[in-house]
């Protein structure tokens, strides 16, 4: 932008300025995404495909049709919960991967409380069962926390180590002490009773999990930049030292935030098994709190932006099915593209303030 | 004593032979994140690396015929990915620790993606020298049947600590891990070491990763590592960056890992999964005994963001 010649009062040149920095945040991002579709179109090329014929293919099987629109938002519904367990813990400057063992917990505690419940109403068992899956999660993630904050253990790594231990008890007590006795190729814990699965949005077959991931997204971004606490978790984030100077509690701010991380990605799981599977079995284990991650990342950690975001990505996920279908491309290649955006949005960090029309004006 | 009579005895020697065998890919993969950590940064991408070492070696030594033209690939595979951290990491305002996730699930998700026509062939297998052809006991032979490639790690690991005390790379290594602006003042350019140690770290990480496919398991599928390479990397902050401790602690992860397996081959198989779990267990209970929130590490290089 050129310097104006007009001298701006004070007022407007804030308002540039919000503007062009909410530009910058959405322009750099799709730049990101779009650099990532051009490498991936060549990655396929070489694979032998045609790379318009991918492109076109995976709008039709994300956004093309109705049909596809509700497997895409249904596939957003976990994504946006497992994000948020990125993206809460990442206000006070921690990197949480772990998202997939509390989805993991979550969904094995869900089904493992509706077992109790045989003859509860299916409100109170749906109930129960998001109770118990958000508290699974939350002590999962706030242990991570914890022990980041009591004993200085990298975050990153014992969150991680942490999913391993999740799959190793989920598959103990699934082939063990929860297991229905009936399914013998597929370990599963009973059925929870079609009366206690989530319903679906009237007039869809998306299911409830999705109003779920979205109000858990609105609280979040409340709690975040417009509460006390929210305040005190992002001068935590910016310098721990002047936080603890100033006498914020920066463990309650770690716990607490690591446990709502960790009670969004269990409510993840329990959508999962509740409104999608009706059991907890080895399909809840397909990398949701993995591509979480990204979906965080991709939104820079903003709860608002992780609504899109994560659509943009269970798009992806649902037009995995036809790339393999027409064009026999392996199933891995939603997980490469994946990766590439990935790649692309930490890279494009660089661009920040150097995107020549979106130049902060000198005054 | 026969080797049925050997009863409960082969416990421990299943979880000795265990360990030796389970033991590689961590002995390889801590050894290549030491080197990258000595240089100030650390690349938490190793898992996807050594999946893609798995993958790249099984895919060559198939195609090939030559199981150690498959480790050379495997080994420059990982490499690359090394250079693609590093290239990544040198921009201004990229946090490490995020590449390195990046790139652990682009890894994992281009070695199955080039993977899946090699799940079903078999190729062939590295060489295993045997040193237990003295006993009559099969259990015993079987168990003394010693990888080539652990051998190496075994020669590698007194090497480097030696390499690092005493060689000129080794100080120009650890001057520019301690302090990026003492190595600025003495004229090294920084980014180009750090290329260069993760690079090699991500060769030794595709060497591991090569282990899997090509000695045991010994085949390449999609459930081959769960975890084994980030395991390594929280294994070198308990060996303190020092190589022959990650020698001994990759002996020692290996053992529980062996553990599972060594129980399940007398009868016990109850727990199966719970034990099978006692690596990360394990390193998760050392990590809480070992690391302090009041000060730094001791041998921590100084400019590693990870112990801060």
């Amino acid at each position: 932008m050129e310097a104006s010649p007009v001298k701006l009062d004070n007022g407007t040149a804030r308002w540039q300025d919000i503007l062009r920095s909410g530009a910058e945040a959405v322009a750099v991002p799709l730049l990101a995404v779009l650099g990532a579709l051009v490498v991936f179109g060549i990655f396929v090329s070489l694979a032998g495909v045609n790379p318009f014929e991918t492109y076109n293919l995976m709008y039709a099987g994300a956004f093309g049709s109705w049909f596809s629109w509700q497997n895409t938002l249904t596939r957003a519904a976990p994504l946006i919960l497992t994000a948020l367990c990125c993206a809460l813990p990442a206000q006070l400057g921690m990197v949480v991967i772990g998202g997939e063992g509390a989805l993991v917990i979550g969904g094995l505690a869900a089904a493992a409380i509706s077992q109790t419940l045989p003859d509860a109403a299916p409100l109170v068992v749906q109930l129960a069962m998001a109770m118990a899956a958000m508290a699974a999660g939350a002590a999962w993630i706030a242990l991570a926390g914890g022990l980041r904050h009591w004993r200085g253990v990298n975050e990153t790594i014992a969150s991680l180590l942490l999913v391993y231990i999740a799959i190793a008890v989920f598959n103990h007590l699934v082939e063990g002490l929860l297991r229905d006795p009936a399914s013998l190729n597929k370990p599963s814990t009973p059925h929870i009773g079609d009366a206690n699965m989530l319903s679906t949005i009237p007039g869809t077959d998306i299911h409830w999990g999705l109003a779920y991931g979205i109000i858990a997204c609105v609280l979040a971004y409340i709690l975040i930049y417009r509460t006390t606490f929210g305040f005190g978790m992002r001068v935590a984030g910016g310098n721990v030292k002047a936080a603890r100077m100033v006498g914020l509690p920066v463990g309650k701010l770690v716990l607490v935030a690591c446990g709502l991380a960790g009670a969004a990605a269990g409510l993840a799981g329990m959508v999962e098994v509740a409104a999608v599977h009706g059991k907890a079995n080895a399909s809840l284990i397909v990398g949701y709190g993995y591509t979480g991650i990204l979906v965080a990342f991709l939104a820079r950690h903003n709860p608002l932006a992780i609504i899109p975001v994560a659509i943009l990505l269970g798009g992806i996920g649902a037009s995995g099915g036809l790339l393999q279908r027409r064009l026999g491309l392996p199933d891995a290649t939603v997980l490469v593209l994946q990766g590439l955006i990935f790649i692309a949005i930490l890279t494009s960090e660089v661009l920040y303030g150097r995107l020549p029309w979106l130049k902060k004006v000198k005054a | 004593m026969s080797a049925d009579l050997l009863g409960w005895w082969g416990v421990p020697l299943a979880v000795l032979a265990g360990a030796i065998r389970v033991s590689t890919p961590f002995l390889f993969v801590s050894l290549g994140e030491c080197i990258t950590e000595k240089s100030g940064r650390i690349n938490l991408g190793l898992e996807g690396t050594l999946v893609m070492g798995a993958m790249s070696g099984y895919a060559v030594s198939y195609l090939t015929g030559s199981p150690w033209l498959g480790v050379l690939a495997a080994g420059c595979a990982g490499a690359v990915f090394g250079i693609l951290h590093a290239l990544i990491c040198s921009l201004p305002r990229v946090n490490d620790i995020a590449v390195g996730i990046a790139l652990m699930l682009f890894g994992i998700g281009l070695a199955f993606f080039l993977g899946k026509p090699f799940i079903q062939p078999q190729a062939p297998n590295l060489p295993s020298i045997p040193f237990g052809n003295w006993s009559d006991n099969a259990q015993v032979r079987d168990s003394l049947r010693i990888n080539a490639l652990f051998l190496i790690g075994v020669v590698l690991a007194p090497v480097l600590l030696w390499a690092f005390r005493n060689t000129r790379w080794g100080l120009i290594l650890r001057t520019v891990g301690d302090s990026a602006d003492a190595a600025r003042a003495l004229g090294y350019a920084i980014n180009r070491v750090r290329t260069f140690a993760t690079a090699g770290g991500g060769f030794l990480a595709g060497i591991g990763g090569s282990f899997l496919s090509l000695s045991y398991p010994g085949s390449w599928s999609e459930g081959l590592s769960s975890g084994q390479g980030i395991t390594a990397v929280a294994l070198v902050i308990f060996a303190r960056w020092n190589p022959m401790l990650c020698f001994w602690a990759s002996l020692l992860f290996g053992g529980a890992a062996a553990l599972g397996p060594a129980l399940q081959s007398v009868g016990i198989t109850q727990g199966y999964y719970l034990f099978n779990a006692a690596p990360y267990v394990l390193t998760l209970l050392i990590m809480i005994l070992t690391c302090s929130r009041d000060r730094t590490l001791a041998g921590a290089p100084g400019e590693l963001g990870v112990t801060r």
